[in-house]
């Protein structure tokens, strides 16, 4: 109210339009910086709004299986917990301690040891099954957290642990398949953006920020009934036989495919505490090995193709020796004049080198290049070998001789098993490949169907109770194949150590699989391919052969065995 | 035009509790979702320790051990087969 008698107030006249300009002013501010932050510089408000009331969440995507061709799992990811603390963040009773450990079925007295071990960050327990980590979180003990991950089990343990390789550490592929199919078998992990209420549950989707994307299944050609029963024989034979060490290839003549690759030494991947790197090569594929007299047949093949020699060409191998230059060629057993049946039959190496020496190197060069020799077999597999084949212009003639009979020259189980299937079939070599194939594989014509068949018959013969390896005959079915028993290369030179082995195919009649055995280091008392590769071949062969139902194509009292100590022997 | 106006203010209450309700519907039955994709992921979690647990049974090194050793069964030999021929399978011989 005003007062009547006071004198009339005199204001400045410019008063109220300054403070009518001032509040003016500071409106215009506040109205300046609210339009400021609404639509120029919103982000920094928008994300802070955001974190208070949305989060990201990962979205997991499992690895893909590796399967076996019927489907059988050889690899396979389930998810897993881990637990884990910040041990100056973790506060536990002594209670808590004791259920935590009953649950982890360790002791309080280990629970507190990994606490102690590391200041920032400790594992209280890795990968465990979920379960039992729900349990563990539902003593709400302050500063106990726990992750998703998964874990990578794989059935077949040491029976596939060569093939399939393992993961390492964030699930990615270190050995074997796992290794080369990285890319299709991870999973990519997705995440979304969700609204959460302030007991941090989701109330609302957002957005899909990234799909997650699984894993993609990976089909082998391995089956794994086959890969057991070699990996079983196998084993058996290098306890029997003593050896160092060995591999067995079972190819599908029709197809290429790898239908079991099992090497010895082994280790389980499941459990790698204990595993040294020898016990992981998968020496079929990533070790070569001078192959002895198992190239025979490529030799006659070569001399047949280019029209030198005729099955029936006499050759004479008497004494047993032939000296080129310096060099003296020996047969373990002297012959006299043979047949080129007979020299692979009764695996001569004078015999082999006679017929390889009337060739061009060229020519036999070819023919070993042809076979897949010096190249890296490509099935898929990741640090294969591709052995040794020199260029045919640095052969001295003592050299194309012992080639001849697979000595200067190296190779890998696959290749050796794979260069067969041009005498299992009528002269194609199939391309080898580790994964599933559903359609027909054309191979890569190399010899006569004539000349694919003479030699086929050779190797029938070398089975034969003449030949070298009568043991590797098979109840039911008629077989062909070779032996190898080649001298190990120590140093400089050759030492009294042997590499034995054998391929072959069954059934003669329509082959279906080819069988490649190789044993290092026999040191039993026998070593010849024929006594201690052979057999492996058989029971191989016989099981698989019943196993996948292919006819058979001879009586089953077909198996006739010389007399004891009578066998045919070789070397190299 | 106060009738017209009383009409439009109860609409708009019924609009806007109606939206109330469907929002919190909505969240409601995002809970559930969530809840059964939770379920999704834990029967995916049991499914792969199945077929884990399968294979593992299944694999051939044990069934033919308990084969061998429980069960005392073995392969017939050679001598103690006997090859049936098929009348119509032609290429098999006894």
């Amino acid at each position: 109210m005003r007062n009547r008698d006071a004198a009339p107030l005199v204001l400045p006249r410019f008063r109220s339009p300054v403070v009518f300009g001032a509040l003016a002013l500071l409106f215009t501010i506040l109205l300046g910086r609210s339009l400021y932050l609404q639509w120029f510089d919103n982000e920094f408000l928008q994300g802070q709004g955001s974190a208070r009331h949305s989060r990201e969440l990962e979205v997991p995507a499992h690895r893909g299986r590796i399967v076996d061709r019927a489907g059988e799992a050889l690899a396979l990811s389930t998810p897993v917990r881990s637990l884990w603390a910040f041990p100056d963040k973790f506060d536990a009773t002594p209670g808590q301690i004791a259920a935590l450990a009953a649950i982890l079925e360790t002791t309080p007295h280990r629970i507190s040891a990994r606490l102690d071990a590391n200041e920032d960050f400790a594992f209280i327990a890795k990968q465990v099954a979920p379960e039992i980590a729900d349990r563990a979180m539902a003593l709400r003990i302050p500063g106990l957290h726990d992750q998703n991950e998964y874990r990578r089990f794989y059935p077949g343990g040491e029976v596939t642990a060569h093939i399939v390789g393992f993961t390492g550490d964030r699930d990615t592929g270190q050995e074997g398949i796992e290794l080369a199919q990285q890319a299709w078998l991870a999973g990519i992990p997705g995440s979304r953006r969700v609204i959460i209420n302030r007991r941090n549950e989701a109330v609302e989707d957002v957005a899909a920020i990234r799909a997650p994307q699984a894993g993609r299944d990976l089909a082998l050609s391995i089956d794994a009934r086959l890969q057991y029963l070699a990996f079983r024989e196998l084993k058996a034979a290098i306890e029997l036989n003593k050896a160092k060490a060995g591999g067995l290839v079972i190819l599908d003549v029709k197809t290429g495919e790898i239908l079991a690759l099992a090497n010895w030494p082994t280790y389980n991947p499941n459990s790698r505490n204990k595993v040294v790197p020898a016990m992981m090569r998968n020496r079929a594929l990533t070790d070569t090995f001078e192959p002895g007299s198992t190239m025979k047949p490529f030799t006659i093949a070569a001399a047949l193709e280019a029209g030198r020699v005729r099955p029936d060409t006499v050759i004479e191998t008497s004494p047993g020796t032939l000296t080129i230059g310096s060099a003296t060629i020996h047969d373990a057993h002297a012959e006299g004049a043979l047949t080129v049946e007979q020299v692979i039959q009764k695996s001569s190496n004078v015999g082999a080198a006679k017929i390889a020496l009337g060739l061009p190197s060229a020519t036999l060069w070819e023919m070993f290049s042809n076979a897949g020799f010096g190249t890296p077999p490509k099935t898929g597999f990741p640090g294969e070998q591709s052995g040794r084949l020199r260029p045919a212009k640095s052969w001295r003639p003592i050299e194309q001789a012992t080639m001849s009979y697979g000595h200067g020259i190296s190779v890998n189980l696959v290749q050796l098993a794979r260069a067969y299937t041009m005498f299992a079939t009528d002269g194609e070599v199939k391309a080898a490949t580790l994964f599933k194939t559903e359609t027909f594989v054309a191979g890569r014509p190399v010899l006569q169907p004539e000349t694919a068949r003479a030699v086929r018959h050779m190797l029938e013969l070398a089975t034969s109770p003449g030949g070298t390896a009568p043991r590797a005959q098979v109840p039911g079915y008629r077989v062909a194949g070779k032996t190898g028993t080649a001298h190990k290369v120590e140093g400089h030179g050759y030492g009294n150590k042997y590499v034995s082995s054998f391929v072959g195919f069954a059934p003669v009649s329509n082959p279906r699989l080819v069988v490649a055995v190789m044993l290092d280091e026999p040191s039993a008392g026998q070593y010849y391919g024929g006594a201690v590769a052979a057999p492996v071949f058989s029971n191989v062969t016989g099981s698989a052969l019943r196993m996948l139902g292919v006819p058979t194509d001879a009586p089953l009292n077909n198996v006739i065995l010389p007399p004891q100590g009578s066998e045919i022997r070789e070397e190299t | 035009m106060t009738r017209v106006n009383v009409i439009l203010l109860v609409i708009l209450v019924a609009c806007a509790l109606s939206l109330v309700t469907s929002r919190n519907q909505a969240r409601r039955l995002f809970v559930v979702l969530e809840h059964e994709q939770a379920q999704g992921r834990a029967l995916e979690t049991e499914y792969g320790q199945l077929q884990l647990e399968q294979s593992t049974w299944g694999m051939p090194a044990r069934v033919e051990k308990i084969a061998r050793e429980q069960l005392r069964m073995q392969l017939p030999s050679a001598a103690r087969t006997d090859v049936v021929a098929l009348p119509e399978a032609k290429g098999v011989t006894r």
